[in-house]
């Protein structure tokens, strides 16, 4: 919300008129021209924190107090309303540095050069302005650039579960992104909801190890930060996010993590305010909340940026049908699924290729882009490896001798695709040729008649027989 | 009327005396647009079109008297819209690439000169919906120009052929009405009929799966529902490209707004299978995006179903195609939600049910008021939480449809697309269409369509005894069943949207590929009672070839020359063992 002439003649004006206070809201009466999504500023004794108003009538506003109502109390709390929603300064200057959840350094430096203020929430983009997403980011990992490509300008969450490698996988695609190695400018903002310190750290060490510290802006909101400041957090990042990708021209890579601990914010605000819930006490605007956030990725024709969006969430219980990685996979362009078994199993990453999804690939791969049979040679071995679960299963019940010649050969090409497809160290990046080619590897392993979702000749040009 | 309070996208009036339910207010100073959707006593809730943020109480809401109404006439086709008509390209060439509030643009351009070339003269007298004239809009669509439904009179001038703007009149009645090339119609109000008609057309969509197992009738209406990623979509897109509607109209509520760039990148190139003229040319888009605002989504697919319901009354058939109904759903949730109205199952509104079947309920092949015959075929995608069915959004549309493609989790996970389950789906159209097939492609249509049932749900059956016992404890003809079955879904019920060849089959192209796997299968059968086991018919080289048919043949000599191959080729294995 840019400022409101209305507002400034009001001028900003403060109340002590605090009747009511719930989980992280204040309600205010007596008040006046006070306006829907207004920031204020709340006071209590030396106690300072920033707020935004929920709703608003004649009588009362809902205020929502990001650092959380602990030590308010209705005789001693007043309220200012600031006539502006919540804003941040961004400029060239943002980037080495860390801010907290509602956009204030965090680094114990000075303020930097705003260039200009922008509100977090932004603006829709209209889709006709769009410029569709199909620039291939060799991410130099098997399982991502060969089953499911991330093009420039697209959100890409991955679905995992508590204790397995997302971080190590998101930390990897920053580092070897060849966003990097590209005569474009790149920048990385980093945005942590509700994580521990040492997650924070892990990912400060990988940016400074891998020499994008001086290029990444840090936002973060800890485990142990105002969970109110998870709302805005997410938004302080994109706007920063914005601003260098669409004034400066730079190539972004915005990793959120944990968008779980974003969601339950979300869940307390609602039910604070008593709204009804949808599914599992979320509200039922999770979906459009969500998308707020993750449809500011993108490009635009005429400008020369773009926002790569990696969100990062941990499934309650591994269950993909929770609303959070529910409502999630709606609205991004694809998801990166995390499976426990093949983690147990020892292969990094443990990406579950059945679940997972780039809606974009399509478009960034091929002739051209990557090689022409990148997108048949994914088709077919996304079939093979389904078929072969099937006989793993087959086999569960009918034991090894059950199983017919063609089976065995499914059950050995699914071992080959794991252990040395889908399977690579932490720091090995893979070009995509060499991808691709450990993928006809694999398929060599079947007969012929078998691989129906590759055309002749590209078994004649691409496969090896090993 | 002043602002009494603002949640959300609704606000609460006061002073609201004498405001009509469903009018379009002007609401603050920046005048956003918003619509009264209930009256109590003296205060109004009304929703708000655009972004809320900064309203105040107190501040000014002007009403305007009419309801949330289009502009109907030439303009529409090639034209993408926001869910209240708003012309987005209008607005990203005045406002630049984010979408502000507070801004306004018409929804037809207002000075472009259309060729008016007029039907009916002076001194006729006129009733509404007939034709008065036409424009040649685009190279596909000539724009008939109707009389609004609820005007009448003496046609006391008609102008000549010639150039005309939307503002000029073009004819006038009774000495003073004019009458201009383009009338407005409240979104809100379903458009008048002379008379509802049977649905017995099919709907060609291209879609191997859908027109052959569960069909759409022109004029019939369907959902799509299933968990993210399992192809709603790309369904829906290839319906808004392939299917043989006269014009489409494509609403994206609440979904991703590259789907609709991808549609505007793609649409202009894409040529009409029929006419040979880029896809644009019939097609209207409505973007309301998930990230724009929630009340405006509530209305897109009103919009959409208006101006479908406008080219029907020209005597055309119409598709409309909305993605997804369930974003639809969830605006009236919010919204009633900010009403503070007692919720029904999931916190929808008890009214969803109703809701629902007044929208499905303006699907169906008409007499138009000019005695033409048009059709509005409506596709909704549905969204259901964690992929479950019996969510209130499903369950209620499925008492107002008469198609159901149920798209398969399972299916889509194995890269099976379009992932529709052919035992659970279903289509009450499927033998009204037939007479359709008969006549225009194959005789023998039914029989093949019947068997290929029948080989499906003989798979389904096994597939469970196959699990506990293995493949090689079964007899051969049921050996035989599952390896037609298994061509029958890899060969025909899969097609790639994204292969040139493979992404629209001609009903003919159809035809012979079910023909050549079911005859192949007859043949086979043959073979096998002669005591052949099935695993030499299993080594035929053909099978790859019939399989792989679908994206590597367009020719119909090709699949024609196919077909009799596929028949011949088990006979071969009896000649080696003679
Ligand atoms: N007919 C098809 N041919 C090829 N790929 C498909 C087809 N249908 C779906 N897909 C794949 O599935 C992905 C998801 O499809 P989409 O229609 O976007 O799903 P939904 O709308 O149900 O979330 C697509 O990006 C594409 O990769
Ligand atoms: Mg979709």
């Amino acid at each position: 919300m840019s400022k409101d002439p209305a507002m400034q003649l009001r001028g900003n004006v403060s109340y002590a008129t605090v009747t009511q206070i719930s989980g992280p809201l204040i309600f205010v009466s007596g008040i006046k021209g006070v306006g829907y999504d207004e920031l204020v500023q709340v006071k209590a004794g030396n106690r300072h924190s920033m707020g935004r108003v929920l709703d608003v009538s004649k009588e009362v506003a809902v205020i929502e107090v990001f650092k959380g109502t602990t030590g308010l109390s209705l005789g001693e709390t007043s309220v200012e309303f600031l006539g502006r929603g919540l804003e941040v300064g961004v400029s060239q200057d943002i980037l080495g540095r860390v801010f907290d959840g509602i956009g204030a350094p965090a680094d114990g430096k000075p303020e930097p050069f705003v260039k200009e203020k922008r509100d977090i929430n932004g603006s829709p983009i209209n889709p006709t302005a769009r410029e569709y997403p199909s620039e291939f980011i060799e991410t130099g990992i098997s399982a991502i650039d060969g089953m499911d490509s991330l093009v420039r300008g697209q959100k890409l969450p991955i679905f995992s579960g508590a204790g397995l490698p997302h971080n190590a996988l998101a930390a990897q695609i920053v580092r070897q992104a060849k966003l990097l190695n590209s005569s474009e400018s790149f920048a990385v903002v980093f945005v942590a909801i509700g994580i521990t310190h040492d997650e924070a750290m892990y990912f400060r060490k990988s940016f400074e190890e891998s020499g994008a510290l001086a290029n990444t802006s840090m936002v973060l909101n800890l485990a142990d930060s105002p969970p109110v400041e998870r709302i805005t957090a997410p938004r302080v990042g994109l706007t920063m996010a914005e601003y260098l990708a669409f004034e400066e021209a730079m190539h972004v890579l915005v990793v959120m993590t944990d968008m779980t601990n974003y969601c339950n914010a979300l869940r307390e605000i609602s039910s604070s305010r008593g709204e009804i819930p949808a599914r599992k006490g979320y509200p039922g605007y999770m979906y459009t909340d969500l998308a707020s956030i993750y449809e500011r990725a993108g490009k635009i024709i005429g400008k020369k940026g773009s926002i790569t969006l990696l969100p990062i969430l941990t499934m309650p219980n591994d269950d993909i049908s929770h609303p959070i990685p529910d409502l999630t996979g709606y609205i991004t362009e694809g998801q990166i699924v995390l499976d426990r078994g093949l983690y147990r199993k020892g292969i990094y990453p443990p990406v579950d290729i059945a679940l997972s999804l780039s809606r974009l690939m399509k478009d960034g791969v091929g002739k051209g882009f990557t090689r022409e049979d990148h997108m048949d040679l994914s088709n077919q071995l996304y079939a093979s490896y389904a078929r072969m679960k099937e006989v793993r299963s087959l086999e569960m019940v009918v034991g090894e001798e059950g199983l017919s010649e063609k089976d065995k050969m499914y059950l050995k090409f699914g071992e080959f695709f794991e252990q040395n497809f889908l399977n690579q160290r932490e720091n090995q990046d893979r070009s995509i040729e060499q991808t691709l080619d450990l993928g006809w590897q694999a398929l060599s392993v079947l007969p012929e008649d078998e691989l129906t979702r590759v055309s002749k000749e590209e078994i004649k040009t691409y496969m090896k027989k090993s | 009327m002043r602002i009494y309070r603002v949640s959300g996208s609704v606000v609460e009036a006061e002073d609201a005396r004498g405001v009509e339910m469903h009018e379009i207010v002007l609401v603050g100073s920046e005048q956003l647009v918003g619509e009264v959707i209930r009256i109590n006593e003296d205060h109004a809730f009304i929703q708000v079109y655009e972004d809320t943020y900064g309203l105040r109480p107190g501040e000014n809401i002007t009403p305007t008297g009419h309801p949330l109404s289009l502009e109907l006439g030439p303009g529409l086709l090639g034209t993408i819209y926001d869910g209240v008509q708003r012309p987005l390209t209008v607005l990203n060439e005045k406002e630049g690439e984010l979408i502000r509030r507070g801004v306004s643009a018409s929804p037809l351009d207002r000075n472009k000169k259309w060729h008016f070339i007029p039907l009916l003269k002076t001194g006729q007298d006129i009733k509404g919906g007939e034709v008065l004239g036409t424009v040649p809009e685009t190279d596909i669509i000539s724009h008939r120009v109707l009389i609004a439904p609820d005007t009448k009179g003496k046609l006391s001038w008609v102008a000549d052929e010639g150039e005309y703007a939307l503002e000029e009149a073009v004819a006038k009645i009774n000495g003073e009405k004019p009458i201009y090339m383009y009338h407005t119609w409240p979104v809100r109000e379903p458009r008048p009929y002379a008379q509802r008609l049977e649905a017995d057309q099919p709907l060609i969509t291209g879609q191997r799966v859908i027109d052959a197992l569960f069909p759409m009738a022109k004029g019939g209406s369907a959902i799509i529902p299933g968990g993210f990623g399992t192809g709603k979509t790309v369904v829906q897109h290839q319906l808004a490209k392939w299917a043989d509607a006269d014009v489409v109209v494509y609403v994206g509520c609440g979904e991703r707004g590259n789907e609709m760039t991808e549609v505007l990148r793609d649409f202009p190139k894409l040529k009409d299978p029929r006419s040979g003229k880029p896809l644009m040319m019939r097609t209207v888009l409505i973007a309301n995006t998930s990230n724009m605002p929630v009340a405006a989504r509530e209305a897109s697919i009103y919009t959409g179903i208006t101006i479908a319901e406008y080219f029907r009354d020209m005597g055309y058939s119409v598709a409309l195609m909305a993605d997804s109904t369930s974003r639809w759903a969830e605006a009236l949730r919010e919204i009633s939600g900010r009403l503070e109205e007692m919720p029904g199952e999931e916190g929808y509104p008890p009214y969803l049910a109703s809701r629902l079947a007044e929208f499905y309920e303006r699907a169906g092949r008409v007499k138009t008021l000019s005695g033409s015959e048009g059709s509005v075929t409506v596709v909704g995608a549905v969204s259901p939480m964690g992929g479950d069915f019996s969510e209130p959004v499903t369950q209620n549309s499925l008492r107002f449809v008469q198609v159901f493609w149920g798209l398969d989790k399972d299916l889509a996970d194995r890269r099976h697309f379009p992932s529709i389950n052919w035992i659970t789906s279903y289509s009450q159209y499927i033998h009204m269409v037939e007479n359709w097939w008969v006549n225009n492609v194959a005789k023998d249509w039914p029989a093949l369509v019947k068997e290929t049932f029948r080989l499906l749900q003989a798979e389904n059956e096994l597939e469970s005894l196959v699990r506990l016992v293995g493949i090689d404890a079964l007899p051969e003809d049921q050996k035989l069943m599952l390896l037609i079955a298994r061509m029958i879904r890899e060969g025909f019920l899969q097609q790639n949207a994204f292969n040139d060849i493979d992404t629209y089959s001609s009903p003919k192209k159809q035809y012979l590929l079910l023909k050549a796997m079911i005859d192949f299968y007859n043949s086979s059968k043959e073979v096998i009672e002669k005591k052949i086991p099935e695993a030499k018919i299993e080594d035929l080289p053909i099978i790859g070839e019939i399989n792989r048919a679908r994206f590597t043949y367009s020719d119909e000599a090709q699949l024609e020359d196919l077909v009799k191959r596929a028949a011949s080729a088990p006979k071969s294995i009896l000649g080696e063992i003679d």
